[in-house]
């Protein structure tokens, strides 16, 4: 008798706690999960993509479809091993409705896989791996950013166009590296010219002189070099203290000088870089981008802040369309899917894998700032290869 | 590969190498002599190179850019960093199995990164090159080699001779080769082991603090940068023969010409390459090149 009594005490009370939490669930804020790294380094990026998400937030009054948002983070640490429990936290725990993440290609992979399995809308804010917008892209996983292939493409076509013929690349022997590699190839070889060698070094070393040697060696026409962060500014460095700045010119993707022009000064003056986003662009949204995150952070905004708030833009306008209501997942995918995001780097569109079609800019270092010398590459895609979408 | 290529290269496996010694002699005399695994040595050495970022624009209007003046000042303060962090945290581990001082010193690499973060930030920094030694000298066609480096190679085999005469030919140096391989021997003789534990410890933390300075106006400077140079310093010390200065020498010659050359003869897998010769060297003589005690 007893027990019966307490199977149904257990009934009535889990049946309320169904009511408490469907009422909840019709006011209550959404849950967003940031899965950024805020330490090591990464750090600064991370920071930097959250300031810009939660500026957009802000300025549509702290709600996104309707409703309020609620953050909830987890520090990645940058460390592929521990992403796919860090990610559970987010989804299993705190019970996030999207997360946001994340900087490094290693950790986002993992992160995709988990999104794949669990169904949860993934919004990439920087990673560039093309796998996940390639063969494991899915309806639930947008990105931001860029993929790797296309900063790479542009810089190839711009350095075929300027008379490269026979190209030496150097990067780091990792997916990022290689597919940015493989990108600049297509672009080269569309402009007439070629890579003669491919030098690769473990990642993170960053003892360059023997390869630098190895180039002074070849004497190709260009260099083309992947690298960021502290290997970015070493390298840089090195390759003007070696003297080959002086004879043959060095080209790479945007994040060989951004964020690091403080650090290299006058070894990276007047080099040539291809990102989507750039100094001194004549787009009226990033003025207005640029004024606003100074004033709320007070320091300059950079690429990664811009696709922190681009990801917040595109969550938005999902919302937007289901009036925040998470549940009709396939009409907030195909609102985002169909999106004209009205970016500080100018507008863009989605391509049907979910990475964006946008300009890629070249960019010349003047100073402590990467000023636009104008696009590139006009609305190029990526090529998506493997996505069955 | 002509002949004026290669010689480039051994000149860059050269410098390479020497760089290596100065963080890994550090690391060798407290995990020889003093016993204790270190992890927290990389530290050191990214304390260093942040501290030459620091300490430049303090001293920009010495002469010699400030750079001598920099560099003496930052070896004193990590001689009492190191001082002190033995006083509070090392000496209790001498007595303590290998695991807990692994711990420890782990412990101490999160809190160095953490205070890094919070003092000077994530960013990544440059650190110029003192003008008198900015120049460089022509070799070969294309390509010219930084002054800085050759200056640097020098600065690292004047330390090593250094270290040398005091380890072999003072009565310190004496006392610590005792030390090393009977501690209550020698306290029994009426020397002050602790003292010269603690002298031993700061001058290995004052080795990677001057090796992080001087290498950061051609490394630059960011967070994590001590870790890679830990793992490359443990595979010198283990090549080498723990404890031993001249083995750390040869070793991180030896490492320098592998790595060096792995780079541009084989690529694909360079990166392994110094782990083979550590296992390589290991299987002929698993107490390293030079055992010592």
């Amino acid at each position: 008798m007893k027990h019966r009594r307490n199977t149904l005490a257990t009934a009535f009370l889990a049946a309320a706690l169904c009511v408490a939490a469907g009422g909840a669930h019709a006011q209550s804020k959404i849950k967003v999960g940031l899965m950024l790294p805020y330490t090591g380094t990464y750090a600064a990026l991370g920071t930097a993509i959250e300031n810009g998400f939660r500026l957009y937030v802000q300025e549509q009054g702290g709600k996104l479809g309707g409703r309020e948002i609620e953050y909830f983070k987890v520090d990645d640490e940058s460390e592929p091993s521990k992403a796919v429990d860090n990610i559970n936290k987010l989804i299993k725990r705190d019970n996030v409705d999207v997360v946001v993440g994340t900087v490094h290609s290693g950790v986002v992979m993992a992160m995709a896989k988990v999104a794949r399995d669990t169904n949860t809308l993934l919004v990439i804010p920087n990673a560039g791996a093309e796998a996940v917008t390639g063969p494991m892209c899915a309806p639930n996983i947008f990105r931001s950013s860029f993929s790797n292939w296309q900063p790479g493409y542009a810089m190839g076509k711009v350095a075929g166009e300027r008379g490269a013929k026979k190209v030496v690349t150097i990067t780091w022997k990792y997916a990022a590296g290689d597919e940015s590699v493989e990108g600049f190839k297509e672009g080269l070889k569309a402009a007439g010219g070629e890579v003669v060698k491919d030098l690769t070094l473990p990642f993170p070393n960053v003892e360059f002189q023997a390869l630098l040697t190895d180039i002074a060696a070849t004497k190709p026409d260009a260099v083309y070099a992947f690298f960021a962060g502290g290997g970015a500014v070493k390298f840089v460095k090195d390759y003007a203290a070696a003297g080959l700045n002086r004879t043959i010119p060095l080209y790479g993707p945007g994040f060989l000088t951004d964020g690091t022009l403080e650090a290299q000064g006058a070894a990276a003056q007047g080099m040539l870089t291809t990102l989507h986003y750039a100094d001194g662009l004549d787009v009226p949204k990033d003025k207005a981008f640029r004024a606003d995150y100074g004033k709320a952070y007070k320091m300059a905004p950079d690429v990664y802040a811009v696709q922190g708030y681009d990801a917040a833009q595109m969550l938005g306008i999902g919302l937007d369309a289901v009036k925040g209501d998470v549940s009709k997942r396939n009409e907030l995918v195909a609102a985002m899917e169909k999106a004209r995001i009205d970016s500080p780097r100018g507008a863009f569109t989605l391509s049907k894998a979910h990475n964006p079609v946008q300009d890629i800019y070249l960019r010349k270092v003047v100073g402590t700032e990467n000023k636009s010398e104008g696009v590139a590459v006009k609305a190029l895609a990526d090529p998506a290869r493997g996505c069955n979408m | 590969m002509d002949l004026a290529v290669f010689l480039v290269q051994c000149l860059n496996a050269v410098q390479y190498g020497l760089l290596l010694f100065l963080v890994a002699s550090g690391l060798t005399l407290i995990f020889g002599i003093l016993g204790v695994i270190n992890l927290a040595h990389g530290s050191f050495y990214m304390i260093g190179a942040y501290l030459a970022y620091a300490l430049a624009p303090l001293f920009a209007a010495q002469s010699g850019g400030g750079f001598p003046a920099a560099l003496a000042i930052g070896v004193v303060l990590s001689i009492v960093f190191g001082y002190v962090l033995e006083w509070v945290f090392v000496s209790y581990l001498y007595e303590r199995d290998h695991l807990q001082q692994v711990l420890m010193t782990y412990g101490l690499i999160l809190v160095f990164e953490e205070l890094r973060s919070i003092a000077l930030g994530d960013d990544v920094h440059g650190v110029a090159v003192p003008g008198w030694l900015a120049g460089s000298v022509p070799l070969g066609g294309v390509m010219t080699y930084p002054v800085y480096r050759l200056f640097m190679s020098g600065v690292c085999l004047l330390v090593a001779l250094a270290l040398y005469a005091v380890i072999a030919r003072t009565r310190v140096g004496m006392a610590i080769r005792a030390g090393a391989s009977n501690r209550e021997m020698v306290q029994a003789l009426g020397v002050d082991i602790r003292l010269l534990y603690r002298i031993v410890f700061a001058a290995g933390v004052a080795l990677a603090v001057f090796a992080g300075m001087l290498a950061a106006p051609v490394t630059s400077v960011y967070p994590g940068m001590g870790n890679q140079v830990l793992i490359v310093s443990f595979v010198v010390v283990v090549i080498g023969g723990i404890g031993s200065i001249r083995g750390a020498l040869l070793a991180s010659l030896l490492v320098g010409f592998v790595d060096t050359f792995g780079n541009v003869l084989v690529p694909q897998i360079a990166g392994v390459l110094v782990y083979v010769l550590m296992a390589v060297i290991l299987l002929w003589r698993p107490e390293g090149l030079f055992r010592t005690g």
